[in-house]
């Protein structure tokens, strides 16, 4: 196990630098961040080669990367042109993003497994083929899309909601947006759910615990469902990192003030600062989550071994 | 017949990069699908007695298939009008009168107006063939890159097969969405280009690895070894006897992310860093609409919901290819 988990990390080294390197020359490719700088009159050519010299931009690509990432590891993500730190950016968006992204796995765990459970155990009946139906349609229309109409239908004309969140983001007003964010993976858990519930319904384990007379539910629950659960803890964990970057559209539609808002604030203004050092905690993120679910399949499946 | 199946390993790592192109890949997986060929049982026995081909056998289960025959004719539809709009819209996208702008249904208009005045139905026909042209090309594109290099690493194995394997992993840390922002924010062109350029550089890690999963299964086949022994080149064997049984994965995973490809250049667009006006695009009119939304929810209706029929027929199309290539859902 430990030695597993070693290799695991050290195969994630190459993995985070090339991801950092390949978001780092987007963003260089972006255009100069000095000129965004001075808004859209035209730079002051002595301000821009001091700024440049201040910030390191005068020096070759992978100078300023191998300089950005050395800071990285003591803590230091540089500070955005506005003045503010950049960790300070993430101290206030950070939190607001995890508790969208918590939202939304809760309703995957809890809608999206009930409703593959319930549809993998009627394969064929009118209840599976309306779930699956429904999964395709939650699947084809865009989250953009389903984030316009539900803020419409429940904020706009019902009032049911507030059709934007405040600056606080409390738990409450992120239910909403929390469900449009998971709609697509949402529908992704059902169906995924709903093939291995199918699948393992038929095996030998589940007929043996018929045959000794265990009740159903416990059949179902303890036998079937933990046995069913492993491609769906897989699909659930690798969504983590893919929730998270992928709030941006959420964000924008119900004005939260999250990690999306700010790198999509980043990239308007060509705050390289910001948009590198956001993403490269999202891609830590999102290689943590990975590797918690592959050793999480040792728990859930008693049979993996790691050697 | 191997017991490995050739899309395994990606339940593993396969990660979903944000709305989108990710997201292919698992309603491609969700069924746990393996493609073998088809043992000729005497149900794949022809009338001559010849055992079909895995494909005659598909086709067979297609042709009567609704749902297929359904969204191939939407999609038939839509191909159509993307090549001739003036077929069943005689006005011109770009002609707009501010005086009639926000108003609703009138003769002649149907969908009504939108902000800025133009008409709502002949920009919705308008609007298919940009996402036709951005699903069709980025899909080509996606498809002919991912599938030589995924094929290319899974036949030669060795370090070519390690170096692609690391890539694709780096490609699948980036949400697709965040890369479309940072890449797509300095295009001014307001062409489809940019847009399939950069659907084709976050989109090939997928199918590659698909591709290289379904090469190194058939690759183990009897009849390739035969082929080997005999003395066949690379080349012949792969294009041969390879190819033609390597491929079936490939085809049912680019259907389906043949939709997701039209969805992202929406989203693109919508955030406003895909195609730029005056590039008439659902998701460009969309994002004008959702300013509107109280006053002219038509504005966004219309658009949205040609979008959301063009997607789903796509992913409905990628479905019934795949179980008509699946022998085991039989």
């Amino acid at each position: 196990m430990g030695r597993y988990v070693i290799r695991r990390l050290l195969q994630m080294i190459p993995v985070f630098f090339g991801t950092t390197l390949l978001i780092f020359l987007m963003v260089n490719v972006m255009g100069d961040p000095i000129a965004g700088l001075c808004g859209d009159r035209q730079c002051d050519p002595a301000t821009a080669a001091q700024l440049r010299t201040e910030f390191g931009l005068d020096k070759p690509v992978w100078q300023q990367y191998l300089t950005y990432m050395g800071n990285v590891f003591t803590g230091d993500f540089g500070t955005a042109f506005n003045g503010q730190k950049v960790t300070e950016l993430m101290g206030t968006a950070f939190p607001i993003t995890i508790r969208l992204t918590i939202v939304a796995i809760v309703f995957e765990i809890v809608i999206g497994i009930s409703l593959g459970v319930v549809t993998g155990l009627r394969r064929g009946r009118p209840v599976d083929t309306g779930v699956l139906i429904l999964t395709l349609v939650v699947i084809s229309v865009p989250t953009f899309v389903t984030g316009l109409l539900l803020q419409l239908l429940l904020g706009v004309e019902w009032g049911v909601i507030k059709p934007s969140v405040s600056s606080e983001a409390p738990v409450d007003e992120l239910i909403v947006p929390g469900l449009v964010l998971a709609s697509v993976s949402l529908a992704y858990v059902t169906r995924l759910t709903r093939t291995s519930i199918a699948e393992n319904a038929r095996a030998d384990y589940v007929r043996t615990a018929v045959a000794k007379g265990l009740p159903r539910r416990r059949v179902v629950v303890r036998h079937l469902l933990r046995n069913s659960l492993i491609p769906v803890v897989t699909f659930i964990g690798t969504d983590v990192g893919a929730l998270m970057g992928g709030a941006i559209v959420t964000e924008r539609i119900f004005n939260i003030h999250g990690v999306g808002y700010q790198l999509y604030q980043g990239i308007l203004r060509q705050n390289s600062q910001t948009v590198v050092g956001f993403v490269t905690v999202l891609v830590l993120v999102f290689l943590a989550a990975n590797l918690i679910v592959d050793l999480l399949y040792a728990v859930l499946d008693p049979r993996i071994r790691y050697a | 017949m191997p017991e490995q199946q050739p899309w395994d390993e990606t339940t593993g790592s396969g990660a979903i990069s944000g709305a989108g192109a990710g997201g292919a890949m698992d309603l491609a997986m969700d069924e746990g699908v393996t493609l073998e060929k088809t043992p000729g049982g005497p149900e794949g026995t022809g009338p001559a007695g010849k055992p079909r081909s895995l494909w005659s056998d598909a086709w067979r289960d297609l042709r009567r298939n609704p749902v297929f025959i359904i969204s191939a004719l939407v999609i038939l539809f839509l191909v159509i009008i993307s090549i001739w709009p003036s077929l069943i819209a005689d006005q011109d996208p770009l002609n707009c009168d501010l005086a009639k702008a926000q108003e609703g249904s009138q003769p002649g208009h149907p969908f009504g107006f939108d902000g800025q005045g133009c008409d709502v139905y002949t920009r919705t026909v308008y609007g298919a063939r940009t996402s036709v042209a951005v699903g069709v090309l980025s899909t080509l594109g996606v498809s002919l890159l991912g599938g030589v290099l995924g094929g290319l690493a899974g036949f030669f194995g060795g370090a070519w097969d390690a170096v692609l394997s690391r890539i694709t992993d780096v490609f699948f840390g980036i949400p697709v969405v965040l890369g479309g922002l940072v890449f797509l924010s300095v295009v001014t062109s307001s062409t489809v280009w940019p847009v399939i350029g950069f659907i084709v550089l976050l989109g090939w890690p997928q199918i590659a690895r698909i591709a290289r999963g379904s090469v190194i299964t058939a690759k183990q086949n009897d009849y390739v070894q035969a082929a080997r022994a005999l003395g066949a080149s690379n080349s012949r064997m792969m294009l041969r006897h390879i190819t033609p049984n390597a491929i079936a994965p490939v085809i049912v995973v680019a259907t389906i992310a043949l939709g997701t490809y039209i969805s992202l250049e929406a989203t693109l667009s919508f955030l406003g860093v895909g195609l730029k006006p005056p590039a008439v695009s659902w998701g460009i009119d969309i994002s004008a609409a959702s300013q509107y939304i109280r006053n002219a929810p038509h504005m966004l209706l219309w658009p949205a919901g040609a979008l959301a029929v063009t997607v789903l027929a796509f992913i409905m199309l990628g479905d019934a290819v795949r179980d008509a290539l699946d022998p085991k859902l039989r």
